[in-house]
């Protein structure tokens, strides 16, 4: 039964593109499928490792400007007398750059900000993306600033380039089920156990021998280069990227759809992603104003936290049971 | 030398607003355990209550000040009634959570009201600024000081010396301890949040008129009254002081010196390195971080 599900909903997603005859619509999807592998990253460390990371949107940000510099090759004057050129590079390499880079962010980011817990890391993962956002803005030889990065290159593989939506869709498709499958591998490993039994009770984790910083780290590792690959699918899709995409909003949007979906569970950022990554659109068509679009979304996202605290997939869950 | 002292002065001009956002910030955290996404909101709604009053319905400048900072209170008080009152004792990232859904919904709502254009609010003080040596400084930002000091001594004289203020202190130390004394843990996080709110609101309405008022403004005031927060000790008010006046005096130097684009980069920085080097702040006592 399970297994026939799967398959049935692998074959509605696998043929999408043959059926869907709207530009637009499948936009729109490609879109949301690349907001729910970020959000799916996220849910890594929220959901699993227990951490409210609320700079996500750096490693998806830097994922997109790595892999778009590196495709597109650049020159930066690091000392007055050393100057680093980069020559353009194939796409597919570009965006390996792109998750490396994130990784590496999130490795970084992830010894020195588990130092602290709750309400502090939290500060320190916003202060992290803001920190970001102003060096993309204000670093204009690297980044050229807010006149942002124009004419990235599409993802090619021999023959085969990515410049129409069907391929596009299929590539955010096939990225976002591997990276399904790595959480779930994951998160069903001994470390993924480590991380859910640091989430729910750490000083007893602690004192049964596991290695706080270093499952933290890896968590958060794994989790921005997941983030940093929708970053670089993203770049090389939409093909132009400015500082905007390290606003606070997308963390929001990644929160939103992973708590609304069900933290912790593998198919809740899925299910959040979809709600939220197709709303706008439903309420476009509503002729709402974008104003009102994010007052829905705070709305909803208070009524989520009063209403179903554990999250969608949770909830149908104990109907079903 | 001139140089740093103009930096000097106008960070201290700056700095008066700055404390007032953070003792808020301070405030809420050290007694509810809240960690209060609206607070950019409020300051952005003093600033557009401020316009709304002077420049829309032609209050005068000095009625309109109190009013804009009673309305403040206002809102937060009922902000507290509806969405915080029914969460208490709930996890810290509960409450997070709604309240960065209450951020959006208010920031969208300003949005809607004033629309996205920056709204000036014109002030009745003399543009000519007063001289002092080699240093200058407009008429309305020693207004802005000189008030925003009145406020903050006005808060230490409640914390300290009113029966609200001591009932706000015990739940500070011991939230179940006070309640059993007898003190009512309901209205002192109502009072407590709408004090808050209040000094937010009171920031926006001496700053907007000395900048200009904008729907987004509050975001990088929340931020500034996160770090000011963490640099003086989460619940420290005097910490809150001296960190907002800190704050202003990195920012002025780091824009005077470095680059004024990274102006608002020093407050984030300036986060990232306490928590590395001093999780507790520079000003608390005793902390636990978690």
């Amino acid at each position: 039964m399970k297994a026939a599900l799967t398959t049935a909903w692998l074959v509605v997603l696998g043929t999408l593109p043959l059926w869907l005859d709207n530009p637009y619509f499948l936009h729109v999807i490609i879109v949301a499928g690349i907001f729910i592998i970020a959000a799916m990253s996220l849910n890594l460390l929220l959901g699993y490792a227990g951490q409210l990371s609320l700079g996500h949107v750096a490693f998806f940000g830097i994922g997109a400007y790595a892999s778009a510099l590196t495709s597109l090759g650049f020159k930066v004057t690091i000392f007055p007398q050393w100057v680093l050129t980069v020559e353009a590079n194939p796409v597919w390499l570009a965006m390996l750059m792109g998750m490396v880079a994130a990784g590496l962010c999130g490795w970084f980011i992830g010894r020195i900000a588990f130092k602290v817990r709750g309400a502090y890391f939290v500060i320190v993962s916003i202060s992290f993306a803001e920190v970001v956002r102003l060096i993309a803005v204000n670093w204009v030889e690297l980044t050229q600033g807010p006149m942002a990065l124009n004419n990235i290159p599409p993802l090619a593989l021999g023959d085969l380039v990515f410049w129409k939506k069907p391929e596009n869709y299929w590539l955010v498709l096939a990225v976002a089920v591997v990276a399904y499958i790595l959480v779930r591998r994951l998160v069903h490993s001994r470390a993924g156990r480590a991380m859910v039994a640091l989430a729910e009770n750490e000083p007893l984790a602690t004192s049964v021998g596991i290695d706080v910083t270093r499952y933290l780290v890896l968590a958060t590792v794994v989790s921005a280069a997941m983030a940093g690959a929708a970053g670089a699918l993203y770049a090389h899709y939409v093909r132009i990227v400015d500082p905007d995409v390290f606003l606070f909003i997308y963390t929001v949007t990644m929160v939103i759809m992973v708590v609304t979906g069900g933290k912790g569970t593998l198919a809740g950022p899925i299910v959040g992603g979809l709600i939220f990554g197709l709303l706008p659109e439903g309420l476009r068509a509503l002729a709402f104003a974008p104003e009102t679009q994010w007052i829905v979304y705070g709305v909803l996202m208070v009524l989520v936290v009063y209403f179903l605290p554990q999250g969608i997939v949770p909830a149908l869950r104990r109907i079903r049971a | 030398m001139d140089q740093l002292l103009q930096h000097g002065l106008n960070a201290l001009m700056l700095g008066g607003t700055y404390a007032l956002l953070g003792i808020g910030l301070t405030l809420i955290f050290g007694i509810m355990k809240v960690v209060n996404f609206t607070h950019g909101e409020l300051y952005a709604f003093g600033a557009y209550m401020m316009y709304a009053l002077v420049m829309l319905t032609g209050v005068n400048f000095f009625v309109a000040l109190p009013l804009a900072i009673a309305l403040g209170v206002l809102l937060g008080a009922a902000l507290e009634l509806l969405l915080l009152r029914r969460l208490r004792g709930a996890d810290i990232d509960t409450t997070m959570l709604v309240m960065i859904g209450a951020w959006i919904a208010l920031q969208a709502a300003e949005q809607l009201a004033w629309t996205g254009v920056a709204k000036s609010i014109n002030n009745p003080f003399p543009a000519a600024p007063l001289v002092v040596g080699a240093v200058s400084v407009a008429w309305n930002r020693v207004f802005v000081l000189v008030v925003a000091l009145a406020l903050i001594g006005l808060t230490y004289g409640l914390i300290n010396h009113t029966k609200l203020g001591r009932a706000m202190r015990a739940t500070f130390q011991d939230r179940e301890t006070a309640a059993l004394m007898g003190v009512q843990i309901g209205t002192i996080h109502t009072a407590t949040f709408a004090l808050g709110s209040g000094l937010a609101a009171a920031a926006g309405a001496l700053l907007g008129p000395v900048f200009v008022a904008y729907p987004s403004m509050g975001d990088l005031a929340a931020a500034k009254a996160f770090a000011i927060v963490i640099l003086g000790g989460m619940g420290s008010i005097p910490g809150a002081t001296i960190g907002g006046f800190i704050l202003a005096l990195v920012e002025e130097l780091g824009a005077g010196y470095i680059s004024s684009g990274y102006r608002d980069a020093m407050g984030f920085a300036l986060i990232i390195v306490i928590l590395l080097f001093r999780p507790t702040g520079l000003f608390a006592r005793k902390e636990r971080i978690g």
